[in-house]
């Protein structure tokens, strides 16, 4: 069941007639000494540690790190409950609240699950939980659809870097918000061809972002970063389920975003030297170079 | 970046962290973890020089909470790790932290460990965060050496002479250890020398005092895979 290249498993997919996240789930029994309940289970605890943060700082009192963010989840979940107007609708403002609040949670030193990474933990979470109560999804659809995003993720990781050191925040937000597009796609009932061209989308609307953390913490602007990869992720689960497609295939994406990563000049890959990180109302609250 | 390993999916939706950073915190917690693994006596005191990055932003990332938690053996899932120093205070655990922001030919995240335990002896460490939480220890008191805690370890103290490794990869095989990898490391021939090695099956604690018995061993640590 190995794969290395997302065309490999679209191909074991239909030769098998299984979605992306069965596929992975069978290749995980293969690599690990792990027997399919045990693998099951533990990615089931990785569930529930996500919706923990995600809720986490609904509860108040966080205290980031770095005293750079805090309240936005709150902020936003009271406007959206107040019956004002949303301006991107209940299940988007539902899901970016969610993704910022996994933030305030990482930053005040609380649990997440890194997916792929700490500075991008929101996407998922937020994406998920606001999917599953919008549309009453079981939880062990959800952990399924883990596997599905463990299977994108695990195709850039391998292909190019999910590391914002090395490609910048598209490496980071634009990885977990391609997980999380396809694990959507194969939620609505989207083919796996459709889950790729739904991270596809993912991937090249975010190329090029830069990671800039203010102060070199992950905080700001991380936070609203991860906002724009659940809300690119459901956008472009869309247009995957209505049967658009790319014109660049899936492994030709992950490519360029690792070229373009390459290219980014050190200052925009998470050294905190360039970028929003380097505007002077930033430095002014940082002071490390003092 | 992952070369001598599968990619697992929990690589990819994990690791289970306490955040804010997987390298700052989770990967730093981690090194401190390893290192105390190769001190046999409870530490009384343990001062960490911080380098590159960890220098510039440990505060921000509560690196100095992780590299204590990783001291108190916790792992990165543990929500004490943000109460580290009052749970440090309690075990009789005293810290101290040094920043060296003027070395730069040194990995970005990297922090020197000096380790003293109970009957003053001491032991240390140079290890740097990789990335994604992953940790290396590239130094145990001054030889130059590769840990990262992906297999299940054992780290053997000895003097470097004919036959010493010889014997050690019998009780290994009295054992029935399946070897993935083994590595001799040292500072002067005829001098210390460490040898590493890493299974894919948990090893017993028998097997390491088994080796502890030879007369040119020195000292051997299970290091527990992480």
């Amino acid at each position: 069941m190995e794969f290395k290249t997302g065309k490999t498993l679209l191909q074991l997919c239909r030769e098998k007639n299984l979605p992306i996240s069965e596929i992975m789930l069978l290749r995980e029994t293969e690599i690990s000494q792990m027997g399919r309940e045990e693998i099951y289970h533990r990615m089931s605890h990785s569930w529930d540690i996500m919706k923990d943060a995600a809720k986490g700082a609904l509860k108040g009192d966080l205290k980031s790190m770095g005293g750079l963010i805090g309240g936005e989840s709150l902020k936003l979940t009271s406007r959206r409950v107040s019956g004002e107007p949303t301006a991107c609708g209940q299940l988007v403002s539902k899901a970016v609240s969610y993704a910022m609040g996994v933030l305030e949670v990482n930053s005040s030193m609380g649990l997440i699950v890194a997916a792929p990474t700490a500075g991008s933990s929101g996407v998922i979470p937020g994406t998920f939980l606001a999917i599953q109560e919008e549309y009453g999804f079981t939880d062990k659809q959800m952990v399924m659809a883990l596997f599905t995003a463990g299977a994108i993720g695990y195709l850039i990781t391998y292909n190019a870097t999910i590391a914002g050191a090395e490609g910048g925040c598209q490496a980071e937000v634009g990885s977990a918000s391609a997980m999380a597009a396809a694990a959507v796609t194969e939620l609505l009932g989207g083919s796996a061809e459709a889950c790729f061209h739904a991270a596809t989308s993912a991937i090249s609307n975010l190329l090029g972002l830069v990671c800039d953390p203010i102060g070199g913490l992950v905080e700001a602007p991380c936070q609203q970063r991860n906002a724009i990869g659940v809300s690119n992720a459901m956008i472009c689960a869309e247009i995957a389920l209505s049967g658009i497609r790319n014109l660049v295939p899936f492994d030709e994406a992950v490519d360029v975003m690792y070229r373009v990563g390459k290219g980014l000049p050190g200052e925009l890959r998470e050294t905190a030297l360039g970028g929003m990180a380097a505007a002077p109302s930033a430095c002014a609250l940082c002071g490390l170079c003092n | 970046m992952y070369s001598s390993k599968e990619i697992s999916v929990f690589d990819i939706i994990g690791p289970n962290m306490i955040g804010p950073s997987s390298s700052h915190t989770a990967g730093a917690l981690r090194i401190a973890r390893l290192a105390a693994n190769m001190v046999k006596k409870p530490i009384k005191h343990v001062t960490f020089i911080l380098y590159g990055s960890f220098a510039m932003t440990y505060k921000g990332h509560g690196t100095d909470r992780a590299l204590v938690a990783g001291i108190l053996g916790y792992d990165t899932e543990d929500k004490r790790i943000k109460e580290s120093f009052r749970y440090a205070k309690e075990a009789g655990l005293s810290y101290e932290f040094q920043t060296d922001r003027e070395k730069k030919d040194v990995h970005p995240n990297t922090v020197d460990i000096f380790i003293t335990d109970e009957a003053n002896e001491e032991t240390a460490v140079t290890g740097i965060s990789v990335g994604g939480g992953r940790a290396e220890i590239k130094k145990i008191d001054g030889v130059e050496i590769d840990l990262s805690g992906d297999y299940h370890t054992v780290v053997i103290k000895h003097r470097d002479l004919t036959g010493v490794v010889a014997s050690i990869t019998h009780i290994l095989s009295e054992f029935s250890i399946n070897i993935a990898f083994m590595k001799l490391y040292r500072e002067n021939k005829g001098a210390v020398a460490y040898s590493i090695i890493e299974a894919d099956d948990a090893i017993e604690s028998s097997v390491v005092e088994k080796i502890e018995e030879l007369p040119s061993v020195y000292q051997a640590f299970l290091i527990e895979k992480l």
